[in-house]
């Protein structure tokens, strides 16, 4: 029988990498995921979890000493937000190149300057293309079962890819709310022990991360991307497999009340579920508008995207991060490239709003959809739209 | 009372240090714990000790909530600092029909006179309950009895669990000190 609790986000993921039995888990603190890895490290301390602990200086080396950890084939973890992501650049390619499954929670947070501990996209924005699959969370529920699935793709031997599990700073990260646990039998059976197939092991030597001369570098770059690609299989079957499970089922485009809908918003993350609140409203008045939610990043689910607008007249999205000098948000570009080629297709609007934990209310979200559908009709000069700024 | 039936939100005001937060996570997981759905955070941001701070509360008996933003137009606001009436206005939003809490040695009636404040009004002592049963003037817990009074939002019984988690061994106090605000909460009706 499932518990249900009301508990802090990341006092959650905590308890969720607990009944995952984490081996190792090395991190840095930083604020909103702190709560995470103090929970951690409570329970490590206090034998709850029967972990390594490795407090580390920075979050460079958290992610190196998770590298570490995951080429041994102990099953790893670690959190980070904001600066400290960025800090990880380097190490997270290493990651994803070597083929470590690594799983890391970001308390997705703007970036400095001037300095915010307050969320958007920035973060997760900038390391778009570092390899990782990358999956976004609307609420307490999804983080704690996304984390269970993260140990299960990750590890999964067609797959051997570290995870990001992207949950709002604060908007998720420091709200008590309701959420189910799973007995730790269930857990057992969904998640197999981690069983790396060629770890560091002095008996058997191997080695990883090698130089990599023109002669072989492509093509190791290649096999990650084809690798990436074959990972969408295992992330779909792994879902379906914890909805027969747990009666919780996730896709990587979510739909609500999008089919009949000649209007669509598009957004990522937890402010999809504020941004339903607004569909409702307009479904009551009449209107025929709907709401996509992106849940896997990457690999970006281009098929997926292509059958949930395409019959919409206008796709509005939603980017809580900006690409400065470029074409707006990074969100609608990949939208825009995934639906270029095809004949019937809506007419996409993108929006940059919400940045640096600035909210964006029910009443804020109709505005968005309906600039979006003025725009549509009278045209715009602008590359995007910008939503909620002081001008 | 107030209806229970619709989405209840709450603002707590208080200083860091005082236990707004743990007032707002206490009620939420009451509220959880008898079934209902619940939302409790505290503004968002770097903490500061002494400072004003707000935390929220939304309490839904009927469906999950969805809204993930702050409370503009609380149904109930809860001041646990007397000093704040006089920095913070912290009847912002409040809805017409709405409840405010206040922590204060003074009358109803020198609360409303000095503050300009027409709401349903529930008073109570916090600082001195909590001075005499816990020793310090933190009021998390007894505000959130005088909360249980004014509102009827969760059962009193409910926190107790919660308040035992929170608190270990120095729950039966804190326990000690909820109940005794919840007995002298005096609540007035609006005023005309």
């Amino acid at each position: 029988m499932a518990t249900k609790m009301g508990i802090e986000v990341s006092v959650a993921i905590g308890e969720a990498v607990r009944l995952a039995n984490a081996d190792v888990i090395a991190a840095y603190p930083i604020t909103p995921q702190t709560h995470i890895v103090e929970h951690l490290a409570e329970l490590v301390a206090n034998g709850e979890l029967d972990a390594q602990y490795i407090p580390v200086e920075s979050e460079h080396s958290a992610m190196s000493a998770c590298l570490g950890a995951s080429a041994v084939g102990a099953r790893t973890f670690t959190a980070t937000a904001g600066q400290g992501l960025e800090l990880m650049h380097e190490v997270l390619y290493v990651a994803s190149s070597m083929r470590l499954p690594v799983i890391m929670t970001v308390a997705n947070r703007a970036l400095s300057a001037p300095l915010s501990v307050w969320g958007d996209h920035s973060d997760v924005m900038a390391v778009r293309d570092v390899g990782w699959i990358q999956i976004f969370t609307e609420n307490g529920q999804e983080v704690v079962d996304n984390v269970l699935c993260a140990f299960r793709i990750g590890e999964d031997r067609r797959v051997l890819l570290p995870v990001m599990i992207h949950l709002d700073g604060f908007h998720l990260s420091h709200v008590i709310e309701p959420i189910l646990f799973p007995e730790q039998s269930e857990v057992d059976q969904f998640l197999p022990p981690n069983q790396y197939p060629l770890p560091l092991d002095p008996s058997k030597p191997v080695s990883m991360g090698d130089f990599g001369p023109p002669i072989i570098y492509f093509e190791t770059k290649w096999a990650q991307e084809v690798n990436l690609e074959a990972a969408r299989e295992v992330i779909l079957q792994c879902w379906n497999e914890f909805g027969k499970t747990f009666q919780r089922y996730y896709s990587p485009v979510e739909c609500y009340h999008s089919e009949d809908a000649k209007v669509l918003l598009l957004t990522m993350g937890s402010f999809s579920e504020t941004a339903m609140m607004a569909i409702d409203k307009m479904r009551r008045d009449g209107r025929e508008v709907g709401l996509i939610r992106l849940r896997l990043w990457r690999p970006f689910p281009f098929g997926e995207i292509r059958q949930a607008v395409k019959n919409a007249e206008v796709l509005i999205v939603l980017d809580r991060a900006l690409s400065f000098g470029g074409p707006g948000g990074p969100v609608c570009s990949e939208v825009k490239s995934a639906l270029y080629g095809e004949d019937k297709k809506p007419r996409v609007i993108g929006f940059v709003g919400g940045l640096g934990g600035r909210d964006i209310t029910p009443a804020g979200f109709e505005e968005i959809i309906n600039r979006g559908i003025e725009i549509s009709q009278k045209g715009s000069d602008q590359e995007f739209e910008i939503f909620g700024v002081r001008e | 009372m107030i209806d229970t039936n619709r989405l209840i939100e709450i603002r707590w005001h208080g200083r860091g240090g005082q236990g707004a937060v743990t007032s707002a996570e206490l009620v939420a997981q009451a509220a959880i714990s008898e079934g209902k759905y619940a939302q409790a955070f505290p503004s968002f941001g770097p903490e500061r000790r002494g400072a004003p701070v707000l935390a929220f509360v939304r309490i839904s008996s009927q469906e999950p909530i969805r809204i993930r933003a702050e409370i503009a137009q609380p149904d109930v606001v809860a001041v646990l600092d007397p000093g704040l009436l006089r920095i913070v206005n912290v009847a912002s939003g409040l809805k017409t029909n709405g409840t405010i809490i206040v922590n204060t040695r003074k009358q109803a009636g020198q609360i409303r006179q000095e503050f300009g404040i027409n709401w349903r009004l529930a008073t109570i002592d916090a600082t001195s309950i909590a001075r005499e049963i816990l020793g310090v003037p933190i009021t998390n817990t007894t505000m959130v009895g005088a909360l249980v009074r004014a509102t009827g939002v969760v059962e009193l019984e409910s926190l107790l669990e919660p308040l035992r988690n929170r608190f270990g061994r120095l729950a039966e106090r804190n326990i000690k000190a909820m109940q005794k605000a919840y007995e002298e909460t005096l609540v007035e009706e609006r005023g005309q």
